[in-house]
């Protein structure tokens, strides 16, 4: 008999059933997050099933994060619908300007190794990074949960993400997962999970961990899990009181296909407009004018982002005249930390626009939306036609450095020559 | 299944939601009979008012990638379509698709042209008036068909409460 993968075995527990990939399971969700994306139709469908009271609150999180701040009387009016519902059976919500609900997920020890976390939101697989089944569902989907605390799922296949050696200076998680998806396609991964191994895994700190898993919806899995070690333990501490069990892969598990990075051999890349597996070496963009730099999302919002992009400006000596360098923490517990080290100020410093923790430009409900024929490049997980809110603007992804050293130069650079 | 007849209309690889419908249309309002009038506006500004109820939506690879916004689902049903056939469909339009009623039908779309008439008795099979081709989409295990065939996951919830594999 062969052993189980990490998605096997985590559904398998939760599900209480002898999961094996293609088993169709029924599970208990350990906890769902719902966004003011997704929360004001999940509640017009919880009352369409007669949903009365939700089955357990203490597992359910809403997130007001897409429309931060509201800027009309519907986004005002769906706030209040979820405030209201918050309120009314004790389900956590976290408040515009908190942040952006995944970043929340993971700040508060949501999301736990060995556990299943759903998101009524497509960038839930960010939580696969903890070790834990995480993915994406629609409002429907988180109605019923809402209403059972349980969710059908398929157990996917896994494809074996093999990291060795160590990413060398200037090239960083968002350049891996840029090339794994110019690798295997926008749905190269489809109906399947992505899981990490190999011993480039301990090299990456757990918020590059984040970046991987992010991402790993734009190759179409329905998850990107990571095993949990040392870093994990050490992320969890402080941020969780709950006991947690592991998961990891039999040495015998079966894999529908494995991938190997060498992360040494890794060099900068760049997804040009309108697809995320347009993935090429930044280098053969070099040169290419950008007039917006976005720093922020689920994706690069985070400290450690922020810092390299910084390091980058710094080294570069600051934003080229006709660049618009725009900055979202992911959260008020990031934003905290970059106004304590300064890393906010000197942002600010370069001329950065700030915005308040949240989804920001990213998906064009809110934040500042990029002009017609303008290129932007970001640190954001999509780039779609019309994604920042204007079809006529073209998006590059990058890693936070390579954004940084756009912004220094006004056209797409080699992070690695600024930092020279 | 639900038996159809309409006209294919051609969509291609890779369609994100947010080309369906956009995220900054959603803002504003949720429901499908105002949201219809956007399908595809950024693809096609003329699509929505073309579209006729039973008409088809026929795609490629990775139909519905992106975010998991259901209203990329209900905007396509409020505007009388209720079949997509493509090539793969990303896993949360899948879903969204079956609860909400939308049948998706996985199939290599490729011999299909726009405006072709495409014909299911409900056998599951899908017929092409105009090559004569005869489509067998993958079959949808039993938990998803339970609930199509209750009408969604509202109908199915109502009945069943709980999740029954
Ligand atoms: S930051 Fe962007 S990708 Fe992440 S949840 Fe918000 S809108 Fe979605």
């Amino acid at each position: 008999m062969a052993g189980r993968t990490i998605s096997e075995k985590i559904l398998a527990r939760k599900s209480g059933q002898d999961a094996h990939a293609g088993d169709l399971v029924v599970c208990e969700v350990d906890c769902a997050l719902g966004t003011d994306g997704s929360v004001p139709m999940a509640l017009d469908y919880f009352k369409a099933m007669g949903g009365e009271n939700v089955r357990d609150a203490a597992r359910l999180v809403f997130a007001l994060d897409h429309y931060v701040p509201p800027t009309s009387p519907q986004t005002i009016e769906l706030h209040r619908v979820m405030r209201d519902f918050a309120r009314r059976f004790g389900v956590t919500l976290h408040e515009a300007g908190e942040g952006i609900g995944h970043q929340l997920i993971v700040e508060t020890g949501r999301a736990l190794p060995g556990g299943l976390v759903v998101g009524a939101d497509s960038h839930a697989v960010t939580y696969g990074a903890l070790n834990c089944f995480a993915t994406g569902i629609g409002s429907s989907d988180l109605a019923a949960v809402m209403l059972c605390g349980r969710i059908w799922l398929r157990v996917p296949d896994s494809i074996r993400v093999v990291l060795t050696g160590q990413l060398p200076s200037g090239v960083y998680a968002k350049d891996i997962a840029l090339a794994l998806a110019g690798m295997l396609g926008a749905d190269g991964a489809a109906y399947q999970a992505l899981e990490f191994a190999g011993p480039g895994v301990a090299t990456l700190a757990l918020e590059d961990r984040l970046v991987l898993s992010n991402l790993a919806v734009e190759m179409g899995a329905k998850t990107g899990i990571f095993p949990a070690d040392a870093e994990t333990v050490a992320y969890l501490q402080g941020r969780t009181g709950q006991a947690f069990e592991p998961v990891a892969a039999d040495p015998d598990a079966h894999y529908s296909r494995t991938v190997e990075i060498a992360l040494d051999a890794l060099t900068p890349r760049i997804a040009l407009p309108h697809l995320v597996d347009q993935v090429v070496a930044l280098e053969d963009a070099a040169g290419t004018p950008v007039q917006m730099v976005y720093l922020g999302t689920c994706t690069g919002g985070r400290l450690r982002d922020f810092h390299q992009a910084l390091a980058v400006l710094e080294a570069g000596g600051g934003v080229a005249p006709g660049v618009q360098l725009v900055v979202t923490p992911a959260s008020r517990e990031v934003r905290d930390a970059m106004t304590a080290d300064g890393t906010l100020d000197a942002l600010v410093g370069f001329g950065a626009t700030v915005v308040q923790p949240g989804c920001g430009s990213c998906c064009g409900t809110c934040g500042v939306i990029p002009g017609d024929g303008v290129s932007v490049i970001s640190t954001a997980n999509r780039n779609f036609k019309g994604r920042m809110g204007n079809a006529k603007a073209s998006i590059y992804l990058a890693s936070p450095a390579a954004c940084a050293a756009a912004a220094t130069r006004g056209v797409v650079t080699d992070p690695r020559e600024v930092s020279r | 299944m639900t038996a159809l007849r309409g006209r294919a209309r051609l969509v291609g690889d890779d369609v994100n939601t947010d080309s369906i419908i956009s995220s900054t249309r959603k803002r504003e309002s949720l429901d499908p009979a105002v949201l219809r009038q956007f399908l595809f506006e950024h693809v096609d500004l003329t699509f929505a008012a073309s579209v006729q109820p039973g008409d088809i939506l026929v795609a490629g690879k990775n139909f519905g990638c992106g975010s998991a916004m259901e209203v990329a689902v209900t905007t396509v049903l409020g505007a009388g379509i209720p079949a997509v056939l493509a090539r793969s469909f990303s896993r949360t339009y899948y879903r969204n698709a079956i609860n909400n009623g939308l049948l998706p039908l996985v199939c290599n779309t490729g011999g299909i042209r726009e405006g072709d008439i495409l014909i299911s008795d409900g056998t599951g099979a899908v017929r092409n008036e105009r090559s004569g081709e005869t489509l067998s989409p993958e079959p949808l295990p039993p938990i998803m068909l339970a609930i199509l065939r209750a009408g969604g996951l509202v109908p199915y919830m109502r009945q069943n409460g709980d999740f029954k594999l």
